[in-house]
């Protein structure tokens, strides 16, 4: 990469600062004329929206209607995609198990995304023993495959909803921390940081009002990209157990229920085109929002 | 600084993130709430406070936690990793039997990942927006957000339950075929070493899909990663230059560009080796395929901790290595980083 370009998107940066608005309408405009965003965006929102509207969708509930008489039935008029084996909607669980893959999903990466903000901040921005024992601290993190460690924990913390949501969140902030740290040691050297303190605001007002609200922007980014690796963990961690624990609805879950009847195509193909696609459209989405963003691709 | 002071400084930085690594699986296993006594000794053994008494003495359990860290990192020295509770076995004992199969998995996926990823991505890149170049881009858009386990069920339930075509999804040879005896561990290399033609084509048999499965996702990266780059560097005033003095366009690509184009791809190439080795739990449950992923989990499932620290440790160990050899490549391949 030569030189003129890092000193462009500088440039392009420093000018953004005083006008958000337009930035953000030139992003959305690039990302709008994208037609693989677009679908991308289409895919997600409508999962979203059968997870949300789960009651309106189905009125078989995911876990206690077992329909006795049709067990591992294919898709007919009464069970759009069909049963599993003790008799339940594969279309309800579908619905239902979205709230847990694609929330979960979510929220392990808003959570590590906020505690990444505020480490990688403070680890940026004070630097010296602060900043080697944060970073010291994502590294070791870093080490140890998330699999193993969220199986680790998840095995330490007994096997539940909201413990293998903690095991994800704890293995899952470093990434954010190694980047808004990057960013956070640019940004505290330029005049808007000196001014603010000239000032006399205080170091934390710096941080959090001046300094880190500058990350924003690729830190959503990477955010974006990153919510499909969060379900991909998640489906993954309960379909070898260690995640959303039977009989709760779970993507993932499904599938490793699904493991045993290989004929009963309607019980794995549903779950895995639901993970399979999601993750699609965010990393659709995210790639064209990094596009949109990055001022060396315009 | 020249390379061996570097080299050096990384070295001596590892001892810091080693510690921590250790602090963290004592942590989670000596710490965390569920109480390995509780997990090793039976119901019965645990009402008589003798039993649990002479257990806890036995394992340092009734001492101080700075004092068990410290045992504890004394028996990691000296490899020992404790005693696991399910097979009551030393757990390095345990891990040296399981990880060359997943040694051979992951190298298999890497190379398949590579041999199909690299060309894919400089044709890709030198055809830009051609038919070719959208359905390179198109895969690998697929390959990173297929989940791992999917696609292996979809694979073995298609290429073996309907079609017949491969072996069933459990482990590296069928039943009716005689093990060749264990020298490396690692199953094909045994079985050339022992001549045995018909294990071997078995084993390889046994092997392609897991291992096409695994490598999907590195696939996906490795395209992207060498069209970026390749673009990149055909872009570049020499690669013009070379045109214009009327180098043959195949010359360009091939002993110009793609020299240059490689660093990037080797350096991820290399760091999703580590995590091929140590993230390969998935596809191994799913093939049955006994590897360190598949003791881990079914370790992690009887709350052994011994087995399953042991495992993240050695996964952590492993992963800061191959790190440290990538970034030491790098410097090498790359004159333009320099070190400071």
């Amino acid at each position: 990469m030569s030189i003129d370009v890092t000193a462009a998107r500088d440039d392009v940066s420093l000018q953004d600062v005083p006008e958000p608005q337009s930035t953000q309408r030139r992003a959305w405009r690039i990302i709008a004329r994208n037609r693989l965003a677009m679908a991308g965006l289409v895919i997600v929102i409508l999962w979203v929206l059968l997870a949300i509207l789960a009651p309106f969708v189905t009125r078989y509930d995911p876990i206690t209607s077992q329909d006795a008489y049709n067990t591992l039935s294919g898709p007919t008029s009464t069970h759009w995609l069909g049963t599993d084996d003790t008799g339940r909607d594969v279309l309800s669980r579908l619905a239902y198990g979205g709230r847990a893959s694609l929330g979960i999903g979510v929220l392990v990466v808003l959570a590590g995304m906020l505690i990444g903000l505020l480490l990688g901040g403070i680890a940026g921005f004070t630097g010296g023993a602060l900043d080697e024992l944060i970073m010291r601290l994502a590294d070791i993190v870093f080490a140890f495959p998330i699999i193993v460690l969220a199986m680790a924990v998840s095995a330490a913390l007994g096997p539940s909803l909201t413990n293998a949501a903690i095991a994800m969140i704890v293995v899952w902030w470093p990434t954010y921390a190694r980047v808004v740290r990057g960013l956070v040691l640019a940004i505290r050297e330029r005049e808007f940081v000196t001014a603010a303190r000239a000032v006399g605001a205080s170091e934390w007002r710096i941080l959090l009002r001046t300094v880190l609200p500058n990350t924003i922007g690729p830190v959503v980014v990477l955010a974006t990209l990153d919510i499909g690796n969060a379900i991909l963990t998640v489906a993954g961690l309960s379909f070898i157990g260690f995640g959303v624990p039977p009989p709760n609805p779970e993507w993932g879950a499904m599938i490793s229920e699904a493991q045993k009847y290989p004929d009963q195509w309607w019980m794995f193909v549903f779950p895995g085109v639901a993970i399979f696609t999601s993750i699609m459209g965010f990393n659709f989405f995210g790639d064209a929002l990094r596009d949109a963003l990055d001022p060396r691709t315009r | 600084m020249s390379i061996s002071t570097y080299v050096i400084r990384r070295l001596l930085l590892l001892i810091p993130t080693l510690i921590g690594i250790t602090l963290t699986t004592f942590v989670i296993s000596h710490v965390l709430p569920a109480d390995p006594v509780v997990a090793s000794l039976g119901q019965r053994a645990q009402d008589d406070p003798s039993i649990v008494g002479r257990y806890k003495h036995q394992y340092g359990l009734d001492k101080p936690l700075p004092v068990q860290y410290v045992i504890y990192v004394k028996g990691i020295l000296t490899g020992d990793l404790g005693i696991s509770i399910s097979s009551r076995r030393p757990v390095m004992d345990d891990i040296k039997q399981y990880f060359p199969a997943t040694l051979e998995l992951s190298t298999a996926a890497l190379l398949i990942s590579l041999l199909i990823g690299l060309p894919l991505g400089v044709l890709s890149a030198v055809r830009r927006d051609r038919l070719l170049d959208h359905l390179a881009r198109l895969l690998s858009l697929v390959g990173i957000s297929l989940p791992v386990f999917w696609l292996g069920l979809l694979g073995s339930i298609v290429l073996w339950y309907h079609l017949g075509l491969l072996p069933p999804p459990s482990g590296q040879l069928d039943r009716t075929i005689t093990a060749p005896p264990t020298v490396t561990g690692v199953v094909l290399i045994d079985c050339l070493l022992n001549w045995n033609w018909t294990a071997f084509v078995n084993a390889l048999w046994h092997l392609i899909l897991p291992a096409t499965v695994l490598g999907a996702y590195t696939l996906g990266i490795i395209t992207r990663i060498t069209r970026g780059s390749m673009l990149e560097v055909l872009g570049q005033d020499y690669v013009r230059t070379a045109r214009a003095k009327g180098v043959p366009p195949r010359t360009v690509v091939s002993r110009h560009a793609l020299r240059n184009a490689l660093i990037p791809t080797l350096t991820l190439a290399g760091l999703a080796y580590g995590s091929l080795l140590s993230g390969a739990v998935l596809t191994e449950t799913v093939f049955s395929w006994p590897g360190l992923g598949y003791y881990a989990t079914q370790t992690a499932g009887a709350a052994d901790f011994p087995a399953i620290m042991g495992v993240a440790l050695i996964t952590a160990v492993i992963y800061i290595i191959i790190n440290l050899i990538v970034d030491v490549l790098y410097v090498v391949l790359n004159p333009q980083v320099r070190l400071n």
